[in-house]
């Protein structure tokens, strides 16, 4: 297909203006997935340098580059930015807002407009979030569950810092109503929703974990402001409040908010394996089904958060044993991403490589969770380094490589240009050897006993934090690295082809970039998602 | 009911009554969720405390509780009528109903106003005197009423802000008798604040 530069998106603007304004203003899906890419990558880049930071403090015990203060509120603000900031409207924001209209053939979503609102709520509470860090009181020092007592008590900003979480929130919920109404409204004809593709329906799922969990964290954050500001008593263990209850309310969300950052990142996987598989995906159905699933058990677990916190043993056991069955639908889809790879055509191109370094490091992180959740082992790792090693492996392992899997998968669409396969191959590599350098230590650490979020440690651990650090460097230089690669392509990359990986999805039957509604005229949809005997028609097109 | 559902990419109109319907219907359920987590933090604290949440659930007027539930219910009420109104083409009734509404939740928010102005009076607030040399369980009633009642009060004035600009609106004929779906969704909204108070009403006035 012909696709001259003044047809396609990046070029044309939907209202009058010109220039920046015809970003700022836009309500093309497209342009609105960009301005979240470029302002969540780079609170991504903040979060990451934090975390480097934290890790210099760590190579030796005792001070080495910071006070314990410092250390407190950085550990706060790495989980603060990393979470609300990054992981949360990461996939969905980003990716999501970019593909899912294209993927179930539509122009835009149901609602343009509400969706550059949720854009600029995203930016009032990311900028919130920032001021409070140089206000009088000091940054928030609380750690990102803020748990009570302590955030009532302390002096530091937190009132500010956590109605920034709040008004997050509701960009949160808007962007949920708006896929939700998306996918029941505008699928092109012929496309039922079992032709949906499976990051459709992932992102679907996670939609409706968004609009389900994310105000019971809204009313509790209220709640945690209302009693700083007003002492009410309802939190407030002196006035006869109860700070377990706290714990309970935070985690029905918090824990939800594991899937809102994992589900649309098993969505990418399932669009990456068939494309460089060349096979159609192993257990549509159970897939798609599966997301439902995760998205309805992960809403019954939250206390597992809370084993050592104050539970009847019956409430434990349940817990726990909730916990073990949200593994079935993960392990569902695991075993099927591979069963598709079986006597597939597979061409390892960097995303497939990334989605390997994700089956790889995903897996691990989920069978950690089992420890975590079986209540004799947890009572000896609760609270320690094997618990971050856990979260990071699942949350960044998983969520954070298929960030940059889906960036490497969709980039030459969203941008028409090609990056350096070679570099981005060495990419992988240096992340994985970065990344379990970085994080594997950790586990061996907390099963020794070092507790989490401490600033200073026993003489015994040195090695294991040291070799930490080192890897950390590794990371972030990666990191740096890949961002280089990608500004390089930009400026210097060959232009794309419209369907550069052999995908059939139909993102990949339109020119790249898009044009500005995506498509001339609205498609039938008559294939199965992943039907690659459509190859041969569309290189006819 | 209208259920067009058309795009031309000669003038971009992309109109989907339906789908406006069903986002507006999805917010609510996060507004009942938001809500919901008051109520669940209410349940385990009567069930905490059941005698001192009676004791101060005494001190609360019935009467101007009541009076407000009978005002909010018809405020719901003119709300509907009002849709119904500009279903049936009338545009000057419809307006008529609308502002019967803002002035009902007007009178809500005064007898809310003279309610809260007389506890204060008698030195019931968060973190005064009397109210902290008071058990435990009362401290948490009176949390919870402040609270509660404030975020509903909160949700009337933005309701009663949203009909506002819903009834300038058509007057100036964007909203009309074709094309009134944003009046529809306003009074779902408005039901909805209706709802939550048609809940708080027997928590914290009737159960004595």
């Amino acid at each position: 297909m012909a696709n001259t530069i003044a047809e396609n998106y990046l070029h044309q603007s939907t209202n009058k203006y010109k220039g920046i304004l015809s970003w700022l203003l836009t309500t093309d899906h497209k342009k609105i997935g960009l301005l979240y890419f470029v302002s969540i990558l780079f609170f991504f880049l903040v979060g990451a340098i934090i975390g480097l930071l934290m890790r210099l403090e760590l190579i030796a015990p005792g001070r080495t580059i910071m006070g314990p203060q410092t250390y407190n509120t950085l550990f706060t603000l790495h989980g603060v930015i990393m979470i609300f900031l990054f992981i949360v409207p990461g996939l969905p924001a980003i990716f999501g807002n970019f593909f899912l209209p294209i993927q179930i053939g539509a122009r835009d979503v149901a609602f343009p407009r509400l969706n550059l609102l949720s854009w600029y709520v995203y930016m009032v509470g990311a900028i919130l979030a920032l001021v409070s860090l140089f206000l009088p009181g000091g940054p928030i020092d609380t750690g990102w569950t803020f748990y009570i007592p302590y955030s009532i008590r302390t002096n530091t900003n937190v009132s500010l810092a956590i109605f920034a979480a709040f008004v997050l929130g509701f960009s949160s919920i808007l962007t949920g109503i708006n896929f939700i109404t998306t996918v029941h409204r505008l699928r092109a004809p012929g496309m039922t929703f079992f032709k949906m593709p499976l990051f459709v329906w992932a992102t679907y799922a996670t939609a409706w974990i968004q609009i389900i969990a994310t105000p019971v964290i809204g009313i509790t954050i209220l709640l945690v402001i209302i009693e700083r500001a007003f002492g009410v008593g309802i939190f407030d263990p002196a006035l006869g409040g109860d700070p377990i209850l706290y714990q309970h309310l935070f985690w029905i969300y918090s824990h939800p908010a594991v899937y809102i950052m994992i589900l649309p990142a098993m969505g990418v996987v399932s669009e990456i394996i068939p494309t460089f598989s060349r096979r159609t995906i192993f257990g549509y159905k159970a897939i798609a089904m599966s997301s439902l699933a995760i998205a309805f058990i992960g809403y019954l677990v939250w206390a597992h958060h809370m084993f050592t916190s104050g539970m009847s043993d019956t409430a434990r056991w349940v817990f726990s044993l909730l916990t073990f069955i949200v593994a079935l639908p993960s392990g569902v889809k695991i075993f099927n991403w591979v069963a598709t790879m079986y006597k597939g055509s597979i061409d390892p191109q960097p995303p497939f490589l990334w989605v390997m370094s994700f089956i790889f490091l995903f897996s691990i992180g989920g069978l950690t969770g089992l420890v975590l959740g079986s209540l004799a082992t947890d009572i000896h790792v609760h609270d320690t380094y094997f618990v971050v090693a856990h979260f990071h492996y699942v949350m960044f392992g998983g969520t954070g490589t298929i960030f940059f899997g889906a960036l490497h998968y969709w980039f030459p669409k969203m941008f028409g240009k090609m990056y350096n396969i070679k570099l981005s191959k060495i990419a992988v590599a240096l992340f994985f050897i970065g990344f379990n350098m970085l994080y594997f230590p950790k586990f061996i650490l907390g099963y020794m006993g070092m507790p989490r979020r401490y600033y200073d440690y026993l003489p015994q651990f040195e090695p294991l934090q040291k070799v930490s650090t080192v890897g950390s460097w590794i990371l972030v230089g990666t990191i740096f690295f890949i961002v280089g690669y990608f500004i390089h392509a930009l400026i210097k990359g060959k232009k794309a082809t419209s369907n550069p990986w052999g995908g059939v999805t139909l993102e990949w039957h339109i020119p790249s970039p898009p044009i500005q509604e995506n498509f001339e005229v609205i498609p039938t949809i008559t294939h199965k998602p992943y039907d690659f005997s459509q190859l041969k028609e569309m290189k006819n097109e | 009911m209208n259920n067009s559902h058309e795009v031309t990419l000669e003038n971009h109109v992309h109109r989907d009554d339906v789908g406006a319907r069903m986002g507006m219907w999805l917010f609510l359920f996060t507004e009942v969720l938001l809500f919901g987590g008051m109520f669940l933090v209410y349940a385990v604290y009567r069930f905490q405390n059941q005698e001192q949440f009676k004791l101060a659930a005494l001190e609360l007027n019935t009467g101007i509780g009541t009076l407000n539930t009978i005002i909010l219910l018809t405020s719901s009420l003119t709300v509907a009528l009002s849709i119904a109104a500009i279903q049936n083409k009338n545009k000057f009734l419809s307006i008529v109903f609308l502002n019967s509404t803002l002035l009902l939740a007007l009178m809500f928010m005064v007898n809310k106003y003279f309610e809260w102005s007389t506890k204060f009076a008698h030195g019931i607030y968060p973190g005064s005197k009397e109210l902290l040399e008071k058990p435990n369980g009362q401290i948490l009633f009176y949390g919870l009423y402040y609270v509660m009642t404030g975020l509903h009060g909160l949700h009337v004035l933005i309701g009663m802000i949203i009909l506002y600009i819903i009834k300038r609106q058509i007057k100036k004929d964007i909203i009309t008798p074709d094309k009134y779906v944003k009046l529809e969704n306003s009074g779902l909204y408005w039901h909805l604040v209706d709802l939550i108070w048609i809940f708080l009403f027997p928590l914290f006035y009737l159960i004595q």
